[in-house]
């Protein structure tokens, strides 16, 4: 996020934009509750299923999934074609602006309509709210992000953002709402294959001296592949061995055959969990990790903030601290890798990456501090790019809307959308090991709306067999009016519909990222062929 | 704006606009008893345990929902007060279940408490008494109206909070008590079962059937960290017993959400002492994985990794890194990958 959650209510209108926030991000839409409660501010929620947090908004509108380029150019149009545009912000702070123009002229709002399936007459509308307030702040997450053009999504967002001057200011900004604890942390760090912690690319001169000197090795030259990569790699038997910390890809990767093949091709995996994740059972080795409530260190949360993790048990079994294992790993192929303790760690971080410089272990462990945070006496920065942007003047990035890899067709006629669930998280390692949580949600169930499912004569809790080109899923039905006709909603926490079997690895070019949002699917009733 | 002026208990206290007397109060050590008061919601005024007296005023007057003013002399421990507090308490005392013994609220409830600081220790009102029975078929949240005050805070918190409205108050007078839309079970309503209002509740009325009979209060320690689960990154309070967390709790007054957490942060905790958790390493042999010392399983995983490396190259072994793990980890997976196995195939699943 470039501002805080504490600001949210500082707004004058939020525009939520494929972010089932409540649901997903429940303490942050706290805020945006409070804020419209509270605050008077005003809410518009751009999503393709009437999530809970519409009935807070003033205005919901119901996109076509992978329609948001459109959406977001259409939104721009308005702005611009009506003088709502922030002209001073434009002239100062960005570049690119007349490329960006010319670009939004053609989305005109009935142009977009055909595109998004938006009336008209209600994009103009939320254009004015959103242009005519003077703070706004954009949310989004994965709903903008897992598209084949979730780069240009984002790049969308962040041309709304600044051609409304919303940069910079209390209650302003473009905040990605990060799904996981520490994915923020986890890039921050360098599990990036392009760059080391603080993103300082690994072609850079600096980072390769630093690197040099506080680890004593040469940084490798070449460019890494991104996870979703890996597995072609290794079917192309590129990739012949793979050390998989945490992380469960036979549930949460696209075309889950395709995985399977993967790790079956593999000669040598390791995995490190706590549990024997549907990954591990793949596993040549499985190294026992422990949970956040057994280790120390620090997590860094959606708003940048930088919060310490306290060890409140022993490690269950003979399991180990996951730095602790990765240590011993080192020391045993040759590598002086020592840390008496988890301190000397962070503190290794403060010093060879600029945006964690202030940030050593005896400060965080008594208050969380916000990145960028250059040394010891700086504050931390509730709010990125007040002055400038980090790369000078903000350029606007003129993007044209493209349709979703997959298309709906006479042989997959729905779209599947798939999402989390209030109840649980990500591959449910966790949450479905949770007794409560798993007793309120047991199972998935397919969303779908109460018009097609009349049209193939399914009722709720009937069994169904969704499927795609890439595999199939049995599951049951739950039909709602909160998913628009022609679509249905998935969640893949659970194992026993794998949902991810049918999902499309297509990737954003740039960004590498799953087209999760849009596939083409078709839905059978169990017992009906 | 210039700071105000006055007086509470004849000590002088400097306090800002806009401030309850409640609040400056609490600033500065000085303890007004409340029941219906939480910090998260608006002032309620319900209880009047809190009430003062302020020099000058008609009547006593709620600490919690009077604002300072200048010049203002206050005093919070008269006789006077303290014999409008102690029939406060009596009073609800004479329609409360006394099943302190077992309660899973005792040693954490706001009304044992008061009455321990009044020294209650018999009643002078016998009247009749309300037995409910309430079921809720939801495996997380316990509801006791036997126990319940109506103080209208877990009514409060799911409203201007949660903002979900799912408590009401129904009927009148003595009958009065929370109940939720037609009496349904919490698993009925539009309830998220996020326990804001076990969070807020003063007395044993709501309560974690999780947590029932595992542990008292003072026997536990409390860790104050960060929840595994989203982005948000609220602040948790892990109370542990005997190497278990029994509970999740969070502080009202620290971290992004102010002791609010959703239904994850707070009952999502038991997976950690699950008898599913890996408790040794674990090596393939003869197509099945076997338990095997960490010595050997190092060993296995550093002569594999070295062999790959030399016969194809570091390119050939690839890294992911994670999301739950902390920055310290992911930090080192990377250091691992670049620097011990030398190349920059790692990666996490932030697409995912």
């Amino acid at each position: 996020m470039t501002n805080s959650i504490a600001d949210i209510h500082e707004a004058n209108v939020i525009l939520v934009i494929g972010s089932n926030t409540t649901e997903n991000h429940p303490i942050v839409a706290l805020e945006m509750k409070r804020a419209v409660s509270d605050f008077e501010v005003k809410l518009i929620v751009i999503d393709p299923r009437e999530i809970r947090l519409t009935e807070y908004a003033d205005m919901w509108l119901s996109q076509k999934p992978g329609t948001d380029v459109a959406v977001l150019n259409g939104l721009m149009n308005v702005i611009i074609e009506e003088g709502l545009e922030d002209k001073d912000f434009i002239d100062k702070r960005t570049e690119d602006y007349k490329e960006l123009k010319k670009t939004v002229s053609k989305y005109t709002p009935e142009e977009v309509e055909n595109i998004s399936g938006i009336p008209a007459d209600s994009l103009r509308e939320a254009a004015r709210l959103f242009a005519s307030a003077e703070k706004g702040a954009i949310f989004y997450s994965m709903g903008i992000t897992q598209h084949t053009t979730g780069t240009d999504n984002v790049l969308s967002v962040a041309n709304l953002a600044m051609l409304t001057g919303n940069i910079g200011r209390p209650g302003t900004g473009v905040n990605p709402l990060r799904g996981q604890n520490n994915v923020q942390g986890a890039c921050d760090m360098g599990a990036l294959p392009g760059c080391v912690s603080g993103y300082q690319n690994i072609c850079d001169l600096g980072i390769i001296k630093k690197c040099k000197d506080v680890w004593g090795v040469k940084l490798p030259e070449k460019p890494g592949l991104v996870a979703t990569e890996m597995m072609d790699a290794v079917l192309r038997g590129e990739v012949k061995a793979m050390y998989v910390m945490g992380e469960n890809p036979m549930l949460s990767d696209p075309d889950l055959n395709h995985v399977k093949e993967a790790f079956k091709k593999l000669d040598f995996l390791v995995v490190q969990d706590v549990f024997l994740t549907e990954t591990a059972e793949f596993a040549d080795v499985v190294l026992p990790g422990v949970t956040f409530a057994e280790k120390d260190g620090t997590f860094t949360n959606t708003e940048r903030r930088v919060q310490r993790v306290r060890r409140a048990i022993a490690p269950v079994g003979n399991s180990r601290p996951d730095w602790l294992i990765i240590s011993n790993l080192a020391k045993a192929m040759g590598y002086d890798m020592n840390y008496a303790a988890v301190g000397e760690i962070t503190n290794e971080i403060a010093s060879i990456t600029p945006t964690y410089g202030g940030i050593i272990f005896e400060r965080v462990s008594e208050e969380s501090v916000q990145w960028p945070c250059p040394d010891a006496t700086h504050q931390g920065t509730p709010i990125l790019h007040t002055a400038k942007f980090t790369r000078g003047l903000g350029k606007f990035h003129a993007v044209e809307y493209k349709a979703p890899a997959e298309q709906p067709d006479k042989d997959y006629p729905f779209i599947l959308i798939t999402g989390r669930l209030l109840y649980h998280f990500h591959t449910g390692t966790m949450t479905r090991r949770s007794m409560g949580l798993n007793e309120v949600c047991k199972e998935a169930r397919v969303e779908i709306n109460f018009v097609d499912a009349k049209k193939l004569k399914i009722k709720d809790n009937d069994w169904v067999e969704l499927s795609s080109r890439r595999g199939k899923v049995k599951v049951k039905a739950r039909i709602t009016s909160h998913i628009p006709k022609g679509t249905i909603f998935v969640p893949f926490h659970f194992k026993e519909s794998p949902i991810n079997m049918l999902t499309n690895p297509a990737l954003d070019p740039v960004s590498k990222i799953p087209e999760f949002k849009v596939c083409a699917v078709r839905i059978d009733k169990v017992g009906s062929k | 704006m210039s700071k105000i002026n006055l007086t509470i208990n004849g000590e002088k206290i400097e306090a800002e606009p806009g401030q309850t007397i409640l609040e400056v109060a609490k600033e500065n050590g000085i303890k007004i008893p409340t029941l219906c008061h939480d910090p998260r919601l608006k002032s309620y005024g319900a209880c009047r345990v809190c009430l003062v007296e302020v020099e000058g005023a008609r009547n006593f007057l709620p600490a919690c929902a009077t604002k300072v003013g200048d010049g203002m002399a206050v005093r919070t421990n008269t006789i006077p007060l303290y014999k409008i507090r102690r029939t406060i308490v009596e009073l609800l005392l004479s329609d409360h279940e006394l099943s302190c013994l077992t309660c899973e609220s005792a040693g954490q409830c706001q009304l044992q408490d008061l009455a321990y600081e009044l020294g209650i220790e018999e009643n002078r009102f016998k009247g009749e008494k309300h037995i409910y029975t309430i079921e809720d078929y939801n495996p997380l949240i316990e509801r006791d109206p036997n126990k319940c005050i109506l103080c209208g805070r877990c009514v409060r918190i799911c409203e201007e909070i949660q903002q979900n409205k799912v408590y009401t108050f129904a009927n009148r007078g003595f009958d009065s008590v929370v109940t939720t839309p037609y009496d349904k079970s919490l698993i009925e309503t539009k309830c998220e079962l996020c326990g804001q209002c076990i969070s807020t509740c003063p007395t044993g009325a709501l309560t974690e059937k999780m947590s029932r009979y595992k542990g008292r209060v003072w026997e536990t320690e409390k860790v104050k960290t960060v929840c595994p689960y989203c982005g948000c990154g609220c602040e948790l309070e892990l109370q542990i017993k005997n190497g278990e967390i029994i509970c999740v709790s969070a502080d009202v007054e620290s971290g992004v959400n102010k002791g609010n957490t959703c239904v994850k942060g707070r009952f999502g905790y038991d997976f950690v002492n699950h008898p599913d958790r890996l408790t040794s390493p674990l090596v393939r042999k003869d197509g099945k994985l076997v338990e095997v010392s960490w010595d050997e399983a190092i060993k296995t995983v550093a002569d594999k990794f070295s062999k790959i490396k030399k016969k194809h190259g570091a390119d050939a072994i690839a890294g992911l890194s994670s999301a739950k793990c902390t920055n310290e980890e992911n930090y080192l997976m990377q250091k691992f990958m670049r620097a011990v196995i030398g190349t920059n195939n790692i990666d996490h699943c932030a697409r995912l």
